[in-house]
């Protein structure tokens, strides 16, 4: 990135100086009338959210406020939908899921780009295929598997209504905070480790070595040496598995079945029937249920852009 | 960093200097490894690769086995449920539904080929350009990748609803009378649904190429411009032949996006009446709807079939590269 920004420098304040061309303005007629294309569906929703029930009952969508604006829907999105309840539901599977997907994909990555195994490559293509399979290839086996399989009960910590089982509170991976939190990591491992094998991959090997040679055993230098060079890798990986995990939909459709314990991205399907009469309190907790994703692209957009980019320009 | 051939050109460049060393530095190496070294790095490996095989590569065979048995999923899978191609014959000849979902499924990926990746190129070769703003433009485009496809689904329902909906109201198809049910109508609900996903993926595709724009060689356009060539020409004739390695990885997600769409046709109408996919013919076969186990583990199959065609594209590419 450095050397061609510093290649480009140069010529961008050459051509700022040009005087305007038509070219350049109809270029900007083109892309702001798309910025509006992009912006407008999400400027109409906010605009709905906003109008009381009765007011879009009189008037339909498509008018001007009668009544003003307000924010009942909101208020009646977070009391009556009980969003501040499956924010943390999503919570509890996002702060793990991505924390320990980062875990497992920065220790294999070590393994497969520091050391020459026979079987390196090997060992990436397994992840990387996996990672690509659609979900729904694997989904009927992997229903009857966290059916069957026993799970400690280890009691549950209770916050208000909210219950967070330790491990199991029915003995079963199905329908439980952790089966979910499972296999979000099994699968975003198999992205991660790539993008993390490819940062790693620029890591000259002698830093490994000579640590070798100081006597540190491999999980120390891991740790305390490679893992702290991949800061920024790190970073950008953990805002895009924070943005995968949280706007996941499907894993938590098939393997949770008590909608209270569904994370909000899943438990706005369940809205749709509960406030079937009233869609502008559903977009309303559409809206705050987006909110984090887009709170944390704007202020990460960087992280963000090389995490995605990282993953795919290289490999 | 390392996002781009072009920035790790100098990394590659710099190991064969180191490269003498390294490689008289690993043999010492596996005499510095200890045992307790070994048994560690066989377990950082080990325990993520075991979870990938035991939860992803299992059930995919255990997919495969499924197809050839009537199971419902109750009780054991005994000699009498195995009933070979029958799940096949019945899917491709008997089940109604089967070839409209495949068919949808096509048109997804045509539709995000041939129409929405091109334009998110387009937006990526317009916002290369040293212009005023392009940094809030992409910030923009990119801005639905980050929204889940739930919320996509519901602010779309906001666009097409019949009477109250925006569109059918800005084309005053609602004063005439002559309403157009986008999401309802069989015969065009899909290409309403194909919309609003590529309003996302055009973002996802803007930005992937535009990373790998940056990685062009500017000398390269440069000597283009040298000898005359315009814009267009420059692009199709030196850019984009250069850029074979990154349309590739567009393509296969392309492919992989096309092959996955479930969310946004299930929030519409649970994947009915004109918007069914193999997706969701798989899930509502043998778990929400129905307990054909067996059945459903056949679509299933086709969809890995598929699937494998973008996987093993990309995965030859990773190969190539890595040697």
């Amino acid at each position: 990135m450095s050397a061609v920004a510093v290649a480009a420098a140069p010529s961008r304040s050459v051509r700022k100086k040009r005087p305007i061309r038509p070219a350049r303005v109809a270029l900007h007629a083109f892309l702001i009338a798309m910025v509006v294309v992009w912006l407008f569906p999400l400027a109409w929703a906010t605009y709905i959210s906003l109008r009381p029930l009765s007011d879009t009952i009189q008037h339909g969508y498509v008018s001007l406020p009668s009544n003003g604006l307000s924010l009942v829907n909101y208020q009646s999105a977070w009391t009556q939908a009980d969003l501040p309840y499956y924010y943390l539901n999503t919570l509890v599977v996002v702060i793990p899921g991505v924390a320990l997907t980062l875990l497992l994909a920065s220790m294999v990555a070590f393994c497969c780009t520091q050391f020459s195994w026979k079987f390196n490559l090997t060992v990436l293509m397994i992840f990387i295929a996996g990672n690509l399979l659609p979900a729904q290839v694997i989904i009927i086996p992997l229903y009857f598997i966290y059916l069957h399989t026993p799970i400690a009960n280890l009691g549950s910590i209770e916050v208000g209504n909210f219950s967070f089982a330790l491990f199991s509170d029915n003995n079963l991976l199905y329908d439980q905070y952790i089966g979910v939190i499972l296999i979000h990591v099994v699968f975003q491992t198999g992205f991660a480790t790539f993008v993390l094998s490819n940062y790693m991959k620029t890591i000259t090997r002698e830093i490994t070595e000579s640590a070798l040679v100081d006597g540190a055993n491999v999980l120390r230098i891991w740790w305390s040496v490679i893992l702290p060079l991949c800061r920024p890798a790190l970073a950008a990986m953990a805002t895009l598995l924070f943005t995968f995990i949280y706007n996941d939909f499907f894993w938590a459709l098939i393997l949770i079945s008590t909608g209270a314990k569904r994370p909000i991205t899943s438990a706005l399907n369940n809205l749709q029937g509960e406030f079937v009469a009233n869609f502008n309190v559903i977009t309303s907790a559409a809206i705050l249920a987006c909110l984090p994703p887009i709170i944390v692209y704007i202020l990460l957009q960087k992280q963000f852009i090389a995490g995605l980019t990282l993953g795919s320009t290289k490999g | 960093m390392a996002n781009t051939t072009a920035t790790t050109a100098p990394a590659r460049k710099a190991k064969p200097g180191t490269g003498a060393v390294a490689i008289s530095g690993r043999r010492r190496r596996y005499n510095v490894l200890t045992r307790r070294d070994k048994i560690l790095l066989a377990l950082m490996v080990g325990i993520p690769l075991a979870l990938d095989i035991i939860l992803i590569w299992g059930p995919t065979v255990a997919s495969i086995f499924f197809s050839f048995t009537n199971w419902d999923g109750i009780g054991g899978i005994e000699a009498k449920n195995i009933v070979g191609l029958k799940n096949y014959q019945f899917m491709f000849t008997g089940y109604t539904l089967f070839w409209p979902a495949f068919t949808h499924n096509v048109i997804w990926l045509l539709w995000l080929t041939f129409v929405a990746t091109p334009l998110g190129m387009l937006f990526a070769v317009l916002l290369d350009r040293d212009i005023r703003g392009s940094r809030i433009y992409q910030s923009v485009f990119y801005l639905p990748v980050v929204l889940s496809l739930v919320v996509i689904g519901f602010i779309w329902e906001l666009q097409y609803f019949p009477t109250d909906g925006f569109i059918n109201n800005a084309l005053g198809l609602v004063k005439s009378g002559h309403i157009i049910d986008w999401l309802g109508d069989s015969r065009i609900n899909l290409y309403a649904i194909l919309g609003a996903a590529s309003w996302r993926h055009i973002g996802y595709i803007m930005i992937l190429y535009l990373a790998g724009l940056k990685s062009v060689d500017p000398s390269l356009r440069e000597a283009a411009r040298v000898d005359g060539a315009t814009e267009v020409q420059t692009f199709f004739n030196v850019v984009f032949p250069v850029m074979a390695p990154i349309n590739v990885v567009i393509v296969v997600i392309t492919a992989i996006e096309s092959l996955r769409a479930f969310d946004i046709a299930f929030i519409i109408n649970q994947g009915k009446n004109g918007l069914e996919l193999l997706s969701i013919l798989i899930t509502n076969n043998s778990i929400s709807e129905a307990s054909l186990v067996g059945f459903g583990s056949a679509i299933a199959v086709v969809l890995l079939l598929i699937s494998l065609v973008p996987i093993v594209t990309f995965l030859t590419r990773v190969m190539r590269t890595s040697q």
